[in-house]
């Protein structure tokens, strides 16, 4: 055989291989049907759709499409029944007594039990299930030594004495457990097929759910595909028949495509500037206050902020965080002058003191307590500050880093990093001197936010340790009157500001674009929008 | 030349052992673990997890436990898709992210050389100008420029084309990445042909034949082609090393279930696993293919076969 046809057997080949590489790829997906198939981005893949393994937001959307808690939350954000259509509190708030519907089923038909959720709830509680949600219900019984493993999961204070009531007994009073109760970690999970396939329930085809989608597919980073569940108790109000999450990472690529056509609702929009995306999208983009807060933390366990209330308040006074949200973040952030963000249900968060001056007012208080603190023109403070390496986070830090400069004469030396590095860096409380973190809410109270500055918390990352405040916690928890707990919540929070172990800067905005023809959506401070309620206009 | 073959793939094994061990000891450097989270985990459900996946022992004895796992074919589960095994997650985007690279190869391999073939024979013109310009802001313009710009144009301005990968139909969606992975090395072998097209054009036995009366059509196709394209095939192996790490930059903007975006999201997740599994895949693959080019030199230039 000579050269030519060896050339040419090859090039066939080569081209009879792509045909066969393009055909096993699969089948393309079309998008059906106008009416009935929503689109929506996600900025990352689900880790799991497992309730007790999942802990990023983007999985926690997913959950809320696919499966349904004893209780649910409203298009406007608030809390309605779920499964559970009724429930009872005892005077002491110890015992909460939950009446489950009798017409709420699972994918495969099998109706939803009281049992099915005290299984669940004892597989979140088992400390070999890896659960990162599972300290939320620490006041469920017996849970606290559950987590530490001197208990078995069937000390777990939930019982089903029938399958359609649910019992919980609490350990203190918790006025947020209903709020709790709609949290995807407290979903159920069907037990027949958890026990059947262990970690590998909620792959596509095993996974069984008992909310008003049920999935059909999952091709991990790529896209997953949910379709109506026939059997959801509540399926006739349902009226997007299909929904396509597809996992986009680049929040440009949701932007261009979404302009194309191709997507629906994106879950997040690119770093321009609010003014220009309202001249381009209008109506259609979404811009709303969100649960979170951005701020900057002090490492309390080493110098210099080390017992420096002084120096750590100076600090945070001579940050203008109206000029920042202003000029440089430029999303319709809300400047931080609190810790919880305001909006939160039962709540009115007290403000810095400083909160009512004017920006030149704080500078000089700033200044003299720089002073104060032993630093000046000839002794200037050098410190470092850790972000991490983004384009809008990096804006952030050059602009403070300029303002306590130009205020205090403060050095700081600006260290980007990877996330991950950053956070371990943070725990580790080694070399960090003030960092940059932030804190989103899992529910509407404000126990979600100051939960975080309690001493123990592995979510406390500045090393605050305040037996005050922690006493105030306390206090708060074991009231049952709503109105005495806000105050002693609202206490401890005015107390933990006075010591600034933290600055907070800004509340975070939730942004969208959702297209015109999206109807049902709502605007919530939680930010969560269930494809249930949604649909879509001819 | 089988036993040329065997003698290469033989030597390839510790080489690809020395790149495993590597690529272990630095990914366990890394500050950061898989079940890091900024809320933190009571110390009793991390230390579960960690013993559940074996992440509590020493670290020579994960490397072995490793070691003897990828030899009988397992590459282990991911930390971070629970449930899924690091060979189901690569088999996943694999055909992905060879198909683009397939493709992006053969069109920047023909449209490459025959650009450059073309400027070759009219050295110094216009049209060679024109060419070899296009060639260099193909060469200066980074991927993640290009991309994004021809989504501008062609799916949100124009709508020819869809402006991404999943949710999209058919063949239709290839066309923009393919091209974009494709522009940059389109640029750098159109040049090459020139270039060894030009000396190969230079040589004594081209004057030859064209004494003998051989018209350059014939010229070209029987005596300078195979010759010229050495240099070319010299490239290959680093272009199919660009073209699969610049994919990651596609497969982003595109949102392409690739292999690039598997690695790069499993790095920032610290899943050893996976990250580990498409190391050893990219290995294979360097390789193979440097072995592919070595017997393809053969083939083509019979001046290097006598070795």
């Amino acid at each position: 055989m000579n050269r030519e046809r060896l050339t040419l057997i090859a090039l066939t080949g080569i081209l009879l291989l792509s045909i066969f590489v393009i055909w096993s790829v699969g089948p393309p997906t079309l998008r059906e049907g106008a009416r009935s198939v929503l689109t929506r981005g996600l900025t990352s893949d689900p880790e799991s759709l497992d309730p007790h393994k999942a802990r990023s937001v983007q999985a926690n959307e997913v959950l809320r499409d696919l499966d349904e808690g004893l209780l649910s939350y409203s298009a406007g954000g608030e809390l309605v029944p779920g499964v559970a259509q009724s429930w009872q509190i005892s005077p002491d708030g110890l015992i909460y007594t939950f009446t489950l519907r009798p017409d709420a089923r699972w994918s495969n038909g099998d109706p939803v039990t009281a049992d099915q959720f005290v299984f669940s709830l004892r597989r979140l509680v088992t400390p070999a299930t890896g659960a990162f949600y599972a300290e939320l219900l620490g006041n469920i019984e017996n849970v606290p030594e559950i987590l530490k493993g001197a208990a078995p999961p069937e000390d777990l204070g939930v019982a089903a004495p029938d399958p359609h009531t649910l019992v919980i007994r609490l350990a203190q009073p918790t006025p947020y457990l209903l709020n709790l109760m709609a949290l995807p970690s407290t979903f159920p999970v069907h037990p027949a097929t958890v026990q059947q396939f262990g970690d590998a329930f909620a792959r596509p085809g095993n996974l069984v759910s008992n909310g008003a989608y049920k999935l059909d597919a999952w091709q991990p980073g790529s896209m997953l595909t949910l379709s109506r569940n026939a059997h959801y108790w509540n399926n006739a109000a349902t009226a997007i028949d299909k929904v396509q999450y597809l996992v986009l990472t680049d929040e440009n690529t949701q932007l261009n495509r979404f302009r194309a056509g191709e997507l629906d609702i994106t879950d997040t929009v690119p770093p321009k500037d609010a003014a220009t995306l309202r001249t381009e999208f209008g109506g259609e983009l979404h811009m709303a206050p969100y649960l979170g807060v951005y701020y900057y933390g002090f490492n309390l366990t080493v110098a210099p902020f080390k017992d420096n209330p002084a120096l750590r308040q100076a600090l945070s006074m001579a940050i203008d965080r109206d000029a920042l949200v202003a000029n440089v973040t430029r999303r319709g952030e809300l400047a931080a002058y609190s810790w919880v963000p305001p909006g939160v249900a039962h709540y009115r968060p007290p403000q810095f003191p400083y909160a009512m001056l004017d920006q030149q007012q704080r500078d000089a208080r700033a200044m003299q307590l720089y002073r104060d603190a032993g630093y000046g023109p000839d002794k200037p403070l050098h410190i470092e500050l850790r972000y991490v390496a983004s384009d809008t986070e990096k804006l952030v830090a050059v602009a403070i880093q300029q303002m306590w400069h130009d205020v205090l004469g403060v050095e700081t030396d600006l260290v980007g990093e990877e996330f991950k590095v950053l956070l371990a860096e943070t725990r580790a409380k080694q070399v960090t001197q003030v960092f940059r973190s932030s804190w989103i809410g899992d529910y509407d109270d404000a126990q979600t936010f100051l939960s975080v500055m309690e001493s123990g918390n592995p979510a406390n990352l500045t090393g605050y340790d305040n037996p005050e405040f922690d006493a105030l916690m306390d206090k708060a928890a074991s009231q049952t009157d709503p109105d005495r707990r806000e105050l002693f919540l609202e206490e401890a929070e005015r107390r933990m500001l006075e010591d600034h172990p933290v600055i907070p800067l800004y509340f975070y905005v939730s942004k969208h674009l959702v297209d015109a023809r999206v109807r049902g959506w709502q605007d919530n401070m939680l930010d969560y929008h269930y494809s249930q309620q949604l649909s879509l206009a001819p | 030349m089988l036993r040329y073959a065997l003698l290469r793939v033989l030597g390839a094994i510790p080489t690809l052992l020395l790149v495993i061990v590597l690529a272990f000891l630095m990914v366990h450097a890394a500050p950061g673990g898989p079940f890091q989270d900024p809320r933190g985990l009571p110390p009793e459900t991390l230390k579960a997890l960690q013993e559940a996946y074996g992440l509590d022992q020493p670290l020579l004895v994960q490397l072995w436990r490793y070691l003897s796992h990828v030899v009988r074919g397992d590459f282990g589960p991911s930390y971070h898709y629970v449930g899924y095994s690091v060979g189901e997650l690569i088999r996943g985007t694999l055909p992905v992210s060879l198909l683009l690279g397939t493709l992006a190869i053969l069109l920047a391999v023909l449209a490459g050389v025959a650009c450059g073939t073309l400027a070759a024979l009219r050295r110094n013109s216009a049209l060679d100008r024109l060419l070899m310009g296009i060639a260099m802001t193909g060469i200066s313009i980074p991927v993640f420029v290009v991309a994004p710009v021809l989504v501008l144009v062609f799916a949100v301005k124009l709508h020819w084309l869809p402006a991404g990968w999943t949710g999209s139909g058919g063949l239709a969606r290839l066309v923009l990445p393919v091209i974009a992975l494709a522009l940059p090395q389109i640029a750098y072998i159109a040049r090459l042909t020139r270039a060894g097209m030009i000396d190969v054009l230079g040589s004594d036995y081209i004057r030859t034949a064209r004494a003998q009366g051989l018209g350059t059509a014939a010229i070209v196709r029987y005596h300078a082609f195979r010759p010229a394209l050495v240099p070319v095939l010299s490239y290959l192996g680093p272009a199919i090393a660009a073209i699969l790490t610049g994919a990651v930059v596609i497969e982003e903007v595109f949102g392409i279930p690739g292999l690039g975006e598997l690695f790069v999201r499993a790095a920032g997740n610290r899943d050893y696993m996976v990250v580990l599994g498409v190391v050893v895949l990219y290995a294979v693959l360097v390789v193979a293919l440097n072995l592919a080019v070595d017997i393809l030199y053969g083939v083509i230039d019979p001046r290097v076969r006598r070795r």
